[in-house]
């Protein structure tokens, strides 16, 4: 990537005829011309080579492998197969069921997150004692590793000795099984996103919210606007690129989501996201086919497909947004 | 100025570029050794990768080999589950890189293993002093040509662990003679004084069994053919003895006798601290797990039962890789660690049932009692459960892919109540799935 760009003006540099003392000068120039044009280039040359290494290669071997079929133990035995993995995916109830969960925990984790750190963020604007500390505070979850943060939920949604089932009695319900039922799993596995983001989206929309200028609450106040009035007129739109931008990074962030149903499910149960799939992501389909079933192929196949559902997601997301700005 | 101002610029992006390259040039970095074991200034370093507790390191065996040899510097790594270190194994053998000198190999591997990995793996046939393994130990773990993968480690025979002091509250016997007697023969019966369990015991909500997979592994163990005949066909779904264990594991879950936990799990271990079950079947290497897991408050209350029918859940193997530097020590050291003195030690140590024949014929093993199970004899009783082991087993490529989808479709009838007709349905399905 660096070399293709950075020699490329060499090429069109004049060659040839010139006089015996212009060359010194000439090379000067022209190399001036390519520093100024090539070394932007090179600055960010960096994160491309390793987005090509890292990302890119992968992305199109995986695409290559989608189309074979390979067993882990044997990647260098691949049988052409096609387009055969993404028929078979198309057919495969555990497909919809796992893009099913998806959608579903991604909407109950994503919406309620957002919300509540739309209000986080308007109450830490407030001039408060402490801002400082209910700033960090409220980072702290975002801090947590995954793994750590889906362990504690995992003992306090448990189903014989966690704390949510012990409250639960204290108030005479009968406990639930958390991990067994379809809803409650997919409930809790959302409380622990909710519980690690909010935070971390409240402090995107305090920064935006500072950057609103006073001067519009103060005109909003003289018109006589309560609170209230002044968050829905004032506030939220003046953060609104920052909002679509945690929605984009919320939405990306579901699609994937795996750390959380795989801990909370415990050990293989959460690979196959409980005994009847009932909190299986796209994401833990990826790993239970490539590393319970050890078809690399199959598993190639889900990652593609996730990465086209996230393409069309966000087409889908842009056409909304422009559709809207062209109405307004 | 211009000239210092731009090459100064120019050395600075050429800097950032060279160093994105060595970063990438970096992270595929090439080892001398393949398995990080080798030879250097006469001092000899074996690498072994083992998982669960095999006992190897946990007794201090290795430390013992290395006084005895000096000069030999043994780095062992110990993974918890076998499924992921299984999955990291087998990427490695793919790839050729990151292995160890000795690998452990569990029981439920040994056929794949042997069916697609054997060039990969050292040849043990005709070692001196590997004659005293149990006959069908070792088959296991050879080839279709002869060639042996590798060493047994040990062996699973199972028995019952019961909680004498639930079962005097249900008006049933304790002393574990007369708790054999109660299902001598037959796992039936078992299910069986289960029903009476329920219906008699008094006190706080104490389930029977702690699980519908333990009873139907024990009960499928026991056949010499489970989920593959000898030719490598799938035979699960027209086996007899997988249906049978089916039903009977699926009539326990429907009557309520299960404490619905999965095994192994952690819903499991404060399942056993808190005492919410009264039985689980134990094959000899659970043994230290329920120890260490129901905790010292328990000592005492657990004791040992023969089963209704012996069978053989687990056991290991361990093999060295072929390309390994230093095979030939690698293999002296697995040969000295599966030699019957260090099988007796480690069992004397753990629990582990030895799967040399010399080491089960032992004093140190029959005569052995566990103080944590209420002076129970388990080297008489497990020794005895290990010859009532079908001589032979036949395994299959995908044998602890299947048993894992069979334990979770116990747990679909157990926890979401559904029909065992569909749960089997469903469970076909995902091992026609499995098995590509």
């Amino acid at each position: 990537m660096a070399t293709s760009t950075t020699t490329a003006p060499a090429g069109k540099g004049p060659s040839g005829h010139s006089p015996d003392k212009r060359p010194a000068r000439r090379r000067g120039a022209l190399l001036h011309r390519l520093d100024l044009r090539g070394a932007p280039y090179a600055f960010v040359a960096p994160f491309f080579v390793v987005f090509a290494a890292f990302s890119f290669y992968p992305l199109l071997y995986t695409s290559w492998i989608s189309l074979h079929d390979v067993e882990l133990a044997t990647l260098d035995v691949m049988q052409w197969v096609a387009f055969d993995n993404y028929v078979e995916l198309w057919g495969d109830s555990r497909f919809w069921n796992a893009l099913q969960n998806t959608i579903t925990i991604g909407v109950i984790s994503t919406v309620p997150q957002l919300l509540m750190a739309l209000g986080l963020a308007h109450l830490l604007n407030y001039r408060m004692r402490f801002s400082l500390f209910f700033r960090v505070a409220s980072l702290v979850p975002y801090a947590t590793s995954v793994a750590a943060a889906a362990l504690v939920f995992t003992m306090i949604f448990e189903r014989d000795f966690g704390m949510i089932n012990w409250a639960l009695g204290t108030v005479g319900i009968d406990p639930l099984d958390w991990e067994g039922g379809k809803w409650p799993a997919q409930i809790a596995i959302s409380t622990i996103v909710i519980w690690r983001w909010t935070g971390y989206n409240a402090l995107l929309y305090l920064a935006a919210m500072q950057a609103i200028p006073a001067e519009r609450y103060e005109a909003a106040s003289l018109d006589g606007a309560s609170r209230w009035k002044q968050f829905t007129h004032v506030t939220v739109p003046g953060i609104r690129s920052t909002i679509v931008f945690t929605i984009v990074l919320s939405t990306i962030g579901a699609t994937q989501l795996f750390g959380e149903p795989l801990i909370f499910g415990q050990g293989p149960n959460g690979v196959t996201g409980g005994a009847d799939n009932q909190y299986q992501t796209l994401g833990l389909l990826l790993y239970e086919e490539g590393w319970k079933n050890y078809q690399m192929g199959r598993s190639a196949t889900v990652a593609w497909v996730m990465f086209l559902l996230l393409v069309l997601v966000l087409l889908v997301q842009r056409l909304v947004k422009r559709l809207r700005s062209g109405t307004s | 100025m211009g000239t210092f101002g731009w090459s100064h610029r120019k050395a600075v992006a050429t800097v950032a570029a060279v160093g994105a390259l060595t970063l990438v040039v970096g992270c595929s970095g090439s080892d001398d050794s393949v398995t990080g074991g080798g030879k250097k200034d006469g001092k000899v370093t074996i690498t072994m990768g083992l998982f669960g507790v095999m006992g190897i390191k946990e007794t201090g065996l290795l430390e013992q080999y290395e006084k005895e040899n000096p000069g030999v510097d043994i780095k062992a790594e110990i993974a918890g589950d076998e499924q992921t270190y299984y999955t990291a194994l087998q990427t490695r053998l793919a790839a050729g890189k990151g292995l160890k000198d000795i690998q452990g190999i569990e029981i439920g591997r040994a056929k794949e293993i042997t069916e697609t990995q054997a060039a990969k793996f050292a040849d043990f046939a005709g070692t001196s002093g590997t004659d005293h393994f149990l006959p069908w130990k070792e088959s296991q773990i050879s080839t279709a040509d002869g060639k042996v993968l590798g060493l047994g480690t040990d062996i699973g025979p199972m028995a019952v662990c019961y909680r004498k002091d639930y079962f005097e509250k249900a008006g049933l016997p304790t002393d574990r003679d007369e708790v054999a007697a109660l299902w001598e023969g037959d796992w039936k019966k078992y299910v069986e004084v289960g029903r009476t369990f329920k219906k008699d015991f008094k006190g706080d909500k104490v389930a029977y069994m702690d699980a519908a997979s333990g009873l139907f592994n024990a009960m499928v163990y026991g056949y010499p053919e489970q989920y593959y005949d000898e030719q490598g066909e799938l035979i699960y779904d027209s086996n007899p003895a997988v249906k049978q264990a089916w039903n009977l594991a699926a009539d326990a879950a429907e009557d309520g006798l299960t404490a619905k936990l999965r095994q192994f799990q952690p819903g499991w271990d404060p399942g056993l601290a808190n005492g919410t079950f009264a039985t689980a079947v134990c094959p000899a290497w659970m043994l230290s797990h329920i120890s260490e897991k129901a905790g010292a408050a328990n000592k005492g209350k657990w004791d040992v039962a023969k089963a209704p029918k012996g069978a053989n859940w687990g056991g290991s193997f361990l093999g060295v890789i072929e390309q390994s530097p230093v095979k030939e020590e690698a293999k002296k050291l697995v040969a000295w660690l599966t030699a019957p003195e260090q099988q007796a030690h480690i069992f004397k140590e753990i629990g582990n049932i030895p799967s040399s024949r010399e080491a089960l014929e032992s004093a140190d093993v029959k005569n052995a009692k566990s103080a944590y199970f209420s002076d129970a004899p388990i080297g008489e009783i497990f020794a005895a459960a290990a010859q009532e082991i079908p001589d032979k087993q036949v395994l299959g490529r995908k044998d602890g892919t299947i048993k894992d989808t069979f334990s979770q479709g116990l747990t679909l009838i157990e926890q979401q109540g559904t029909a065992r007709d569909k749960a089997w349905k469903t469970t076909a399905e995902r091992i026609e799935k499995a098995v590509g």
